[in-house]
């Protein structure tokens, strides 16, 4: 069933691809119905549950004995919500892309493929498959934002692309290095080594030529690793990348970028960064709370100087992973505090699914704006929609202050439970941060201030207020801010199982 | 009857602030043209929790076992790892009081607004918005949990951003909401850090919790326990964030800014800002958590920035509010002023004085706005005083009631709660060990409230009409002087629980019997305070009658006192140069500093990237002999080829791509290159 789940979206785009006579409205609805498919297996692996070992489902095979290279996949509860969102947003993007008129054939093939890649992503359990999958992403990424991206879009598409693929060859070497020096790149069997500080001795002894020492040589790994994941994530100040290709991508593939390839960096920091390198946290722990704070921070100032929404966006965006980083950080200091580092890292799990959906929602309500005006996203271009538009402004109000944190919708206990999470273990980073909160509110208020409120103009005097299909789109998405938001169990009850385990591993 | 309720009081307790939220979220759904629906159905889930409220405080009035009436419940939200979070409601002497001023204050301001909202093209949204707002307030005093009450906060915070900017097309109006939402959420950044602190010290949230609640012993000796920055206990630290919450939701200096702004709200909305809900949650959180401000002695440090920072604001708002023109603003200053009243009374260890007041304050400032309102829809919309005059013969009833809010708010002696309210206060402060300062400053505040309060009334009931406009001002409909006359009898009759002779509320706060005590006035120098009570309120309003019983009846001419103050008239005018300042010393810098960020951000990481693309292009060249053409232009040209096809919507891409999976196969033919030779 697992690999059915991943394959399906390929599988799709294989369709599309033998599919020659099919007109654009065709092509674009058959990839919109395909996407269906994975959401339905998902909730399928979610009904049947997890088995005493946590895994709902697994597969493995061979590739290349010789090396140990397997091509092994399972699917825990945290996972299983990466494929859950995974699949909500991909069939998101592909209902607004029908909307937005985007639908060749093309273009809906790339973003089935590129959904099979973050399946394989998430559910990997070996380095060879998670960067496979994680390094394809970027093809598709990358066609998508050239070709079909605003004026600028081949440059910010040819940065966005070797810039991640400069973090993933970093990463590679990282991996390699393991491989070399412990003979494993099985996620499993690196942290039950690392588990028992194995794996500074391994390099130890295999690099001996190179006269450095155990922890010195893993702690190259571990930040070769760590860049690589900061460059997707991103971490400041890896994040120059992003603010073009998010404003330069057409609006729905934003979305991709944001609700899904940023989640692998994060998927990565959490899964695969920390319960390899527990042996190095020591030494990163004040560094990666530095680099957390300023991600932070510089996203929501940042933000604030924008003019262009989709600019402000992606600032905020590089502002609300900061937490995941911030909760990693908090994690990496916890020094067995296990009910702080459970805190952080069910925040950060939590933040992540929750900023891919409303990121979706408010990149949707801009999407929407662009075609209603002809394109325009500039802060001033609008003003007083709200009269013409309300609904539409009140859907894309409340994405909003979920996305400043207001409780009772999603965004607050994500956020509520890394600072919970991290104060206790790096105080002043928590203290700092929260300006970021601060920020956020004042960034978003002037938006919906700029555009929404205030006399209406020219612009948007004719406007209609959303059609049924638009707010049939915008229902599950709101659903899924609201619900969480008031009953965060519904979530949290995948994860809990899964973080009790990761900190089993993390011993001080 | 208490009795037979009590095994259904949580049920009940969640009701009261679900079902106004409910009602909000069903008229979220209904169109703007089912308005009258809207309205009946928020006034319906008031109602009804009105009538639940009543019940659930009738069940507090037997006390507890040892102390008050207490009843708390616990249920688990969500768990995290294998930690359970829980939260709950609470019901004491302290929230029924509360519950029974928000529902009944709130009930009449929604009728009141059926009148006075009823030509409003979005007359459902607006009690949408109302419900919600009282909802939330609701949800604010009966949490058991400060995560709950959190929460609640927050929605009162939205609540507020929404009816604050309810004519969102006047740029006014959006701005004064945006400038509430966020001084306000300063103040709840403090309290959520404060919160966390809290949570980390104790493992609890909840308030009571059958002993290990955050409000009982084991709690409170674990943070009165451990030092932190400073020398500060973390009880002393964590109070200190809380209280900065309180500051930005109740208006105290210098979070106060948002709130005369407020008023760019409909006037019901001023009249719940300023009453029920809002601004009354600040204090109303110091007063939940008192034990904790007050966790070692009379005197810490929590307690004493409480009381200075409330003799602080009093004094400064009642002196900003002399030299005010505008009918709101004076009334929005004033509010500032009695919530610095209340929180010297929080500091100086009179909790029950403190929320007397707030209870008492609700109901003759929610008359006070209500007449305001009256009068504005009397003259037309306007609400300059200087142009004002004369109206209290066209609007006899309204000035009728106005004049027992505004007596009320003055201390007048005897038949109002505002007078024995704000005696309770001083004497508080009076007896406080922890110095004269906060008492000296409520004094002075009460004195010129009393000066100001008079200055207001002269100029718009009595003397000649000065402007056209308003000469023939109209009556309010019956539904909107009901709920003004409603108020006025709450004002006046209200004084009778809380006097010397027989303090019921207090007692009731603390679970004890009252009893008629006749000789009060004997006791701890309290006839020098009726004494002191009585000079303030003749000599503030002998004052304004001296300076104010004359005035010109030209519309244009100067105050009389700002001839004689010059530019401390003008300092006072501009509420002493806040928002200016703020302007200068947080906006500006804080955009400049963004447009730094953002100035670095094309400047330098742009081209930082750009460089190191060329030197990974570079290295692409090198090691990418499979790609003669480089990385780049391999790109390009497949890419333009794709678009060519896109275009053309001809055939498959797939072969299309493999410049790029060339690339990532690099990659892995590298590692097992690097493999099988090592």
């Amino acid at each position: 069933m697992l690999l059915t789940l991943i394959l399906a979206p390929l599988a799709g785009a294989a369709l599309l691809a033998a599919w020659r006579g099919a007109g654009d409205r065709a092509a674009g609805r058959l990839a919109a119905w395909w996407s269906l498919i994975p959401i339905v297996l998902v909730a399928l692996l979610g009904f049947r549950g997890a088995n005493a070992q946590g895994l709902m489902a697994d597969w493995s095979l061979d590739w290349i004995p010789d090396a140990g290279i397997t091509l092994s996949f399972a699917v825990d509860g945290t996972s299983w919500l990466f494929l859950l969102l995974t699949a909500l947003v991909t069939a998101f993007v592909l209902a607004v892309s029908i909307q937005k008129g985007l639908t060749s054939r093309s273009y809906a093939a790339l973003i089935l493929v590129m959904e099979t890649m973050l399946l394989g992503v998430f559910t990997a359990r070996h380095f060879i498959p998670f960067f496979l999958g994680w390094e394809m992403t970027l093809i598709p990424a990358y066609l998508l934002i050239r070709l079909w991206g605003g004026p600028n879009a081949p440059r910010a598409a040819r940065r966005f692309f070797i810039v991640t693929l400069g973090g993933g060859v970093c990463m590679l070497l990282g991996f390699l290095a393991l491989q070399i020096g412990v003979n494993t790149m099985d996620f499993g069997q690196l942290t039950e080594m690392a588990s028992k500080g194995e794996l500074a001795a391994g390099l130890a002894t295999t690099f001996a030529g190179t006269g450095l020492t155990g922890p010195t040589l893993l702690l190259t790994v571990a930040v070769a690793v760590l860049l690589g994941l900061a460059v997707k994530i991103p971490i400041v100040p890896f994040h120059a990348w992003l603010p073009d290709a998010y404003a330069e991508a057409p609006t729905p593939v934003t979305m991709l970028l944001t609700g899904l390839l940023s989640k692998m960096g994060v998927y990565g920091l959490l899964r695969v960064f920390l319960p390899v390198f527990p042996e190095v946290y020591a030494t990163l722990a004040p560094w990666l709370a530095a680099l957390a704070v300023a991600t932070v921070l510089l996203g929501a100032v940042a933000a604030l100087a924008q003019k262009d929404l989709k600019r402000i966006l992606a600032y905020s965006s590089v502002n609300h992973l900061g937490y995941c980083v911030l909760a990693a950080a908090a994690v990496v200091a916890s020094q067995g505090d296990r009910e702080s580092a459970s805190s952080a890292i069910s925040g950060a799990f939590l933040q992540a699914f929750n900023h891919g959906i409303i990121a979706s929602a408010m990149f949707f309500g801009i999407a929407i704006l662009e075609s209603r005006s002809g394109g325009l996203r500039g802060l001033d271009d609008f003003g007083g929609l709200r009269a013409r538009v309300p609904v539409l402004c009140g859907l894309m109000g409340l994405a909003i202050f979920a996305s400043l944190g207001l409780p009772g919708l999603s965004g607050f206990i994500g956020e509520f439970l890394v600072f919970n999470g991290t104060f206790g273990l790096l105080p002043w980073a928590a203290a700092v941060s929260v300006l970021g909160l601060l920020f956020t509110a004042i960034f978003l208020l002037r938006l919906i201030r700029k555009v929404f409120h205030g006399p209406l103009g020219q612009l948007g005097s004719n406007w209609a207020d959303l059609s049924a299909s638009e707010r049939w789109l915008f229902a599950p998405v709101i659903a899924l801010i609201v619900i969480p938001g008031l009953w965060p169990q519904v979530l949290l009850q995948f994860l809990n199982a899964d973080t009790l385990r990761l900190l089993d591993f993390l011993k001080p | 009857m208490a009795e037979a309720l009590t095994p259904h009081l949580p049920a009940l307790l969640w009701g009261i602030p679900l079902l106004p939220m409910l009602a909000a979220a069903a008229i979220a759904f209904l169109p703007n043209a089912r308005g009258r629906i809207a309205s009946k159905l928020a006034l319906g889930a008031l109602g009804l929790s009105c009538v639940l409220a009543l019940l659930a405080a009738a069940c507090t009035l037997t006390p507890g076992e040892d102390g008050p009436f207490r009843l708390s419940t616990v249920v688990d939200w969500f768990t995290f790892g294998s930690t359970r979070l829980q939260v709950g409601v609470l019901l004491d002497p302290m929230t029924a009081a509360m519950i029974a001023m928000v529902t009944f204050v709130a009930l009449w301001i929604f009728i009141y607004s059926t009148g006075y909202m009823a030509d409003e093209k979005r007359f459902g949204r607006f009690f949408g918005f109302l419900s919600l707002f009282c909802g939330a307030m609701l949800m604010v005093v009966l949490a058991n949990s400060l995560l709950l009450l959190f929460v609640a906060w927050e929605l009162v915070g939205l609540a507020s951003y929404l009816l604050i900017g309810f004519y969102f097309e006047k740029p006014s109006a959006a701005a004064a909401a945006q400038k509430a939402f966020i001084t306000t959420r300063v103040g709840d950044m403090a309290f959520f850090l404060g919160m966390i602190w809290l949570y980390r010290q104790t493992g609890t949230l909840l308030f009571y919790d059958g002993g290990d609640g955050l409000l009982e012993s084991g709690a409170l000796a674990s943070l009165a326990g451990t030092t932190t920055l400073g020398g500060l206990t973390v009880s002393a630290a964590a109070a200190l964030l809380l209280l900065v919450g309180a500051m930005g939701k109740s208006g105290q200096v210098p979070l106060h800014t948002w709130l005369p702004d407020a008023m760019e709200g409909p006037t019901p909305v001023s009249a719940l800002i300023h009453a029920a809900t809002m601004v009354a949650a600040g204090v109303f959180l110091v007063a939940r958590v008192h034990p904790i401000f007050a966790n070692g002695g009379d005197v810490t440090t929590a307690l004493t920035a409480t009381a200075w920072i409330g003799g602080i604001t009093a004094l400064y708002a009642a002196l900003v509010a002399v030299a005010q023109y505008d009918f709101k603003r004076i009334l929005a200053y004033s509010t500032v002023s009695q919530l610095g009243f209340m929180m010297v009374a929080l500091g100086t260890g009179g909790v029950g004085a403190a929320m007397f007041h707030l209870i008492a304050h609700a109901f003759f400032k929610a008359l006070l706005f209500l007449s305001a309102g009256s009068v504005i829809h009397g003259c037309h919309g306007e609400q300059d005083i200087r142009k004002m005059g004369g109206l209290s013969k066209p609007l006899r009833r309204t000035f009728l009631a106005y004049s027992i809010g505004m007596m009320a708010l003055a201390g007048f002696p005897f038949l109002f709660s505002g007078f024995w309210s704000k005696e309770a206060i001083l004497h508080s402060a009076e007896i406080w060990p922890g110095g004269k300062g906060p008492f000296a400053l409520a004094v002075a505040a009460a004195l010129l409230t009393a000066f100001y309060m008079t200055r207001q009334a002269l100029l718009v009931f009595f003397g000649k009409p000065r402007q056209p406009g308003v000469e023939h001002p109209h009556e309010s409909p019956s539904v909107m002087l009901v709920p003004l006359y409603v108020l006025a009898a709450g004002a006046v009759l209200l004084s009778i629980i809380a006097t010397p002779f027989w303090p019921w509320f207090e007692k009731w706060l603390h679970g004890e019997v009252a009893h008629f005590h006749g000789g009060a006035f004997g006791e701890h120098g309290a006839i020098f305070l009726l004494i002191l009570s009585l000079a303030l309120v003749t000599v503030g309003v002998g004052a304004g009658w001296a300076v104010y019983r004359r005035v010109s009846n030209d519309s244009g001419a100067p105050d009389p006192l700002s001839g004689k103050l010059g530019p401390l008239w003008r300092f006072l005018e501009n509420a002493m140069g806040f928002d200016a300042l703020y302007q200068k010393a947080i906006i500006g810098p804080l955009a400049r500093l963004a447009s730094l960020i953002d100035a670095l951000e094309r400047g330098l990481m742009v081209p930082l990237m750009a460089a190191g693309e060329t030197v990974l292009k570079a290295f692409g060249r090198l090691t990418g002999a499979g790609d003669e053409r480089g990385l780049n232009a391999g790109f390009d040209g497949a890419c333009s080829g794709l678009k060519r096809r896109a275009a053309g919507a001809s055939r498959a891409q797939a072969g299309r791509i493999q410049p790029y999976l060339r690339t990532i196969g690099l990659g892995v033919a590298v590692l097992l290159v690097l493999y099988l030779w090592l």
